[in-house]
């Protein structure tokens, strides 16, 4: 008797608790943000396709799905720590073979640049460009909106009079670094 | 509340701020001369951005002669303030000069050569200020391109604005940084304008009172301004003690308010607004004289001068000038720094041609024995032994130790939790440390590579958005497409089962009347080659066109029925028989026709062929291998038969193209230049292609070579006939012709792109090996 009294008295107890939280967990309900705009959030946004996918997005999905880590070239090793970090894996070296051309190389940020006299206006680069950075029209010259061009390299390629380059920033006062050992003392004439 | 400060003020109580040092102050220096006039020097450096935000879009070029005080720039939006032509003299140079910046990068500049006349431009002098709106008086400061003069440059027509609730207007005097005098002399010198100038901005903002803190070292400024503020009720000159950094914006609040502005705060939320006694000067000059701002008084001190002074600048006046007027002692020692700014805040600069600016209060030419780290090249700095020193005389209240390993270590998060952004770069901290750390400029990189950081934050930012609008907008096109594609089905459906034979030879008379107005422009160019090589010509033509019929016989066989297309040859075998003799009349005209049809064919074969060509191609290629061979091997009497099969095929082909035509009728305009474009396109073709003919039809060759080229064709007709082209231009190099090729292919491939998106991975195969 008495230990029917117990079980029902802890079940009970055990009952009441456990509506309780599961009340609590359904009323207190964290809405974190889905997995893939938090990735998402951590690309670089640069939309070049080095990662094997067409855009930064997409590959934020495939990371949630299981993708390797360390195919963005853009964001270098930063990026996959935050990636690591966040996902809870094993930060792993970057993956070389996701590497184009120079992009990933040079620490100045570089931006597309079309030699205006050798365009044709063929509106090929128009349509390679991830963030509608070129304006043009068919049979016009075209240009790049510096401001907006992410230095993806995905305009070069197809041009067919290969007029367009790649071309580091100049350095301004807008955006230079504070550098305590490399202060040019220039002697002007 | 406000009352009780203010009676705690007259009292001569104030509160204070956490920390502060009292490094030398070196003032005697200068404190004691009087501001010196300089004459003019020679040529001004003029920055176009003297202050935060952007520069101005430029009002003069290069050889205007501009009058004392005439605008420079123009300002285009709130941020932006003018500058103005310091004296008269003629614009020699508008290009990038070294200007101050501990960069030591360039900016561009305006060399201004002084005339020596110091002509005014015409000035509309005030005398009362009362007649003025404050919108006029906003303008006029807005106008005489006045910045804040204390060090951070903000455009002061934003800070005196009228602004509902101002307790207090905080006049900065204190000037706590070691050296500088110029405010403590332009307050003793200036005492009278500088307090119009605070009724002027009282007027605008009229605040509940008017607090001028002036540090007690300078006993001479206060007693100027309490005798020139003696009458005015409002104004209390507050005489606070010398600390550094008394003149911090945050902490003389502090001290004459004891309120603390907290981190992210601005002033403005407190009901306070802090001027420097320098922009009020400036603004009286502005309002009352219609003086812009194109001078200021500028500490030149140090003890490698002989002669340390204040002295009336120009603004641009390179700062070796200003040394010179100061007798520098050994200005060629190469490692003799020159520092703008004061030995706690300011930065050495890299060139002697550095201009003043609106922000320029001071240029120290130290020696050795005073400064004698600034002439170390190699930083003394060892570990940090943390002995907290840092942190007791942190006026922000922060932890610089903590702050210099998370900066070190790039933690940007951690940074920001240590309220890196309270940071005003004073320099007491490095000044305590014993290691010898330079704090303060590992605390500017991390700054720097934090704002860099936002900007890229921002950018990444948008281009997200970009590339998603751009994703959306494609998506919309292509459903769009379909449908299209899904109409003109229909339409060509419909249009097929009408058309029947005899409907076909009628339309195909038209087709062909149409195309041969076309053809004419393109035909001259060909009438050169009719009579002579008239067999390999056609022949060649015929190559072409047995591929492209090829293309659209395959294309009409998916689509038709056998029985049907059994019919259709019948058909056209009788035509033939029939076009035989018209033909052999009319060689020549067939001549100049066939490219005209030819024309047409190809881009009908390239319209219809692109979707099915691949599918089809193997069987396809058989049967056309053994026609060409054919046609390669046969005499003149083949070719003529082929002449008319051709023919026969152009009617075929113009039945698909009413077909076409019907559904692309809004197209049509369109269509047509693009006709112009092809025929050129063709141009080149045909020229090339004949040009090449020999070595196609050289017996050894024919067999594989054609084969060859009728594949290639057959991936993606429209844009490969014109990459034969360039294929074929190369083998003949002839410029205008590559080009023209080119600019061909280039359209053609823009084009098939948009028509079919299918194709496009085929055509950028084809692309690439060409
Ligand atoms: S590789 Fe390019 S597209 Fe892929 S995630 Fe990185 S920046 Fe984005
Ligand atoms: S791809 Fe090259 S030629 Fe074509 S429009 Fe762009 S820049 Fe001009
Ligand atoms: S420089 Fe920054 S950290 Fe150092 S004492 Fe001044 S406010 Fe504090
Ligand atoms: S004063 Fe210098 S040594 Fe002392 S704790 Fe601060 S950083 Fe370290």
């Amino acid at each position: 008797m008495n230990i029917l009294l117990a079980i029902l008295v802890l079940g009970s107890i055990a009952a009441i608790f456990g509506a309780l939280l599961g009340f609590a967990s359904v009323r207190f309900k964290v809405d974190a943000d889905p997995i893939v705009e938090q990735l998402d959030a951590l690309l670089p946004q640069t939309q070049c396709g080095q990662c094997g996918y067409p855009g930064c997005k997409p590959y934020a999905q495939a990371v949630a799905d299981g993708e390797a880590i360390n195919k963005c070239a853009p964001g270098g090793e930063d990026t996959i720590k935050k990636i690591a970090d966040l996902m809870g894996v094993e930060v792993q070296p970057l993956d070389e073979s996701h590497v184009k051309g120079d992009v990933a190389q040079s620490n100045r940020p570089k931006v597309a640049f079309v030699i205006e006299e050798d365009c044709i206006g063929c509106t090929k680069c128009i349509q390679a460009c991830p963030v509608d950075a070129i304006i043009g029209a068919a049979k016009q010259m075209h240009t790049i909106i510096i401001d907006e061009c992410t230095g993806c390299d995905l305009c070069v390629a197809p041009c067919p009079v290969d007029c367009i380059e790649m071309r580091e920033l100049p350095e301004t006062i807008h955006n230079w670094q504070w550098d305590l050992t490399s202060i040019p003392v220039k002697q002007l004439d | 509340m406000v009352e009780s400060v203010v009676e705690r003020i007259t009292r001569g109580h104030f509160w204070d701020f956490h920390g502060g040092i009292h490094p030398p102050e070196q003032k005697f220096l200068t404190s004691s001369k009087p501001i010196k006039q300089l004459s003019l020097p020679k040529q001004l450096i003029i920055p176009l951005q003297q202050h935060i935000g952007r520069e101005g879009d430029l009002l003069v070029t290069i050889g205007d002669r501009v009058l004392k005080g005439q605008a420079l720039t123009l300002s285009t939006n709130p941020m932006v303030v003018p500058i103005h032509a310091p004296t008269s003299g003629t614009i020699s140079a508008i290009k990038m000069s070294v200007i101050a910046h501990p960069s030591g990068l360039s900016q561009l500049c305006i060399f201004l050569d002084v005339d020596g006349e110091d002509t005014w431009r015409k000035r509309e002098l005030c005398h009362d200020i009362e007649q003025l709106t404050n919108h006029q008086i906003i303008e006029k400061i807005a106008d005489a391109g006045i910045a804040g003069m204390g060090g951070a440059g903000f455009p002061t027509h934003i800070k005196v604005n009228r602004q509902p609730d101002i307790n207090f207007l905080i006049i900065n005097g204190a000037e706590c940084e070691p050296y500088i005098t110029a405010d403590d002399l332009l307050m003793m010198e200036q005492s009278n304008a500088i307090v119009d100038g605070i009724k002027i901005i009282d007027k605008l903002l009229t605040p509940a009172f008017i607090l001028i803190a002036i540090e007690d070292n300078k006993p001479k400024a206060i007693k100027a301004l309490q005798q020139a503020t003696a009458s005015i009720e409002k104004i209390k000159v507050c005489v606070v003690p010398t600390k550094y950094p008394t003149g911090g914006e945050k902490q003389l609040i502090q001290i004459l308010t004891g309120t603390e502005v907290t981190s992210g705060q601005l002033p403005i939320h407190a009901g306070i607004v802090m001027q420097n006694v320098a922009t009020c000067f400036a603004i009286n000059e502005a309002v009352r004289h219609d003086t812009p701002l194109i001078r200021r008084v500028v500490t030149v001190t140090g003890q490698a001068l002989n002669k340390p002074q204040n002295v009336w600048a120009l603004l641009g006046t390179p700062i070796n000038f200003l040394l010179e007027q100061c007798s520098v002692q050994n200005i060629e020692n190469e490692n003799q720094p020159v520092i703008m700014g004061g030995p706690m805040m300011g930065f050495s600069v890299s060139s002697e041609l550095v201009p003043i600016v609106k922000t320029s209060n001071c240029i120290l030419v130290p020696s050795k024995v005073e400064m004698p780290s600034a002439f170390e090249k190699e930083s003394k700095e060892v570990e940090c032994i943390r002995c907290g020193q840092c942190s007791d005389v942190c006026p922000s209240q922060l932890l610089p130790q903590e702050l210099q390993w998370s900066a070190k270590a790039k933690d940007h998060a951690q940074l920001k939790k240590l309220n890196l952004s309270d940071c005003i770069d004073c320099g007491a901290c490095a000044y305590v440390c014993p290691s010898q750390i330079p704090l303060v400029h590992y605390y500017r990189i991390a700054k720097a590579e934090i704002r860099e950081q936002q900007q890229l934050d921002l950018k990444a930012e948008k281009a997200k958005i970009r590339f998603e609008a751009r994703k959306l907008r494609l998506e919309k096109e292509k459903i769009a497409r379909q449908e299209k594609h899904k109409k003109a089905a229909a339409a060509r459906k419909a249009a097929m089962n009408k058309a029947t034979p005899e409907a076909t030879g009628a339309k195909s008379a038209v087709a062909a009347a149409l195309a041969r107005v076309k053809a004419k422009k393109a035909s001259k160019a060909q009438v050169d080659t009719p009579d002579a090589p008239a067999d390999l010509s056609t022949e060649v033509v015929d190559d072409q066109k047995s591929q492209v019929s090829a293309a659209i016989a395959r294309a009409k066989a998916k689509k038709q029925l056998k029985a049907e297309a059994a019919t259709k040859l019948s058909n056209s075998s009788d035509d033939t028989n029939k076009a035989v003799d018209v033909d052999t009349v009319e060689t020549k005209t067939t001549v100049t026709q066939q490219p005209t049809v030819d024309d047409k064919k190809a881009k009908i074969a390239a319209a219809v062929a692109k979707a099915k060509a691949k599918k089809l191609s193997k069987n396809a290629e058989v049967t056309d291998t053994d026609k060409v061979t054919d046609n390669t091997l046969a005499d003149k009497t083949v070719a003529e038969k082929t002449v008319n099969i051709d023919d026969k095929k152009a009617k075929v082909a113009a039945a698909i193209a009413k077909a076409k035509s019907k559904a692309l009728a809004k197209a049509n305009a369109k269509a047509e230049s693009l006709n112009e474009e092809k025929i050129a396109a063709n141009n080149v073709s045909a020229t090339v292609t004949s040009n090449v003919t020999p070595t196609d039809h050289s017996p050894s060759n024919s067999a594989q070579a054609i084969p060859e080229d009728i594949v290639v064709t057959e991936n993606a007709e429209n844009s490969d006939s014109k990459n034969q082209n360039e294929s074929l231009a190369e083998s003949t190099p002839t410029p205008a012709m590559d080009k023209k090729a080119k600019i061909a292919a280039a359209i053609a491939k823009a084009k098939a792109k948009k028509k079919l998106k299918e194709a496009s991975s085929v055509e950028n195969n084809d692309q690439d090996s060409v």
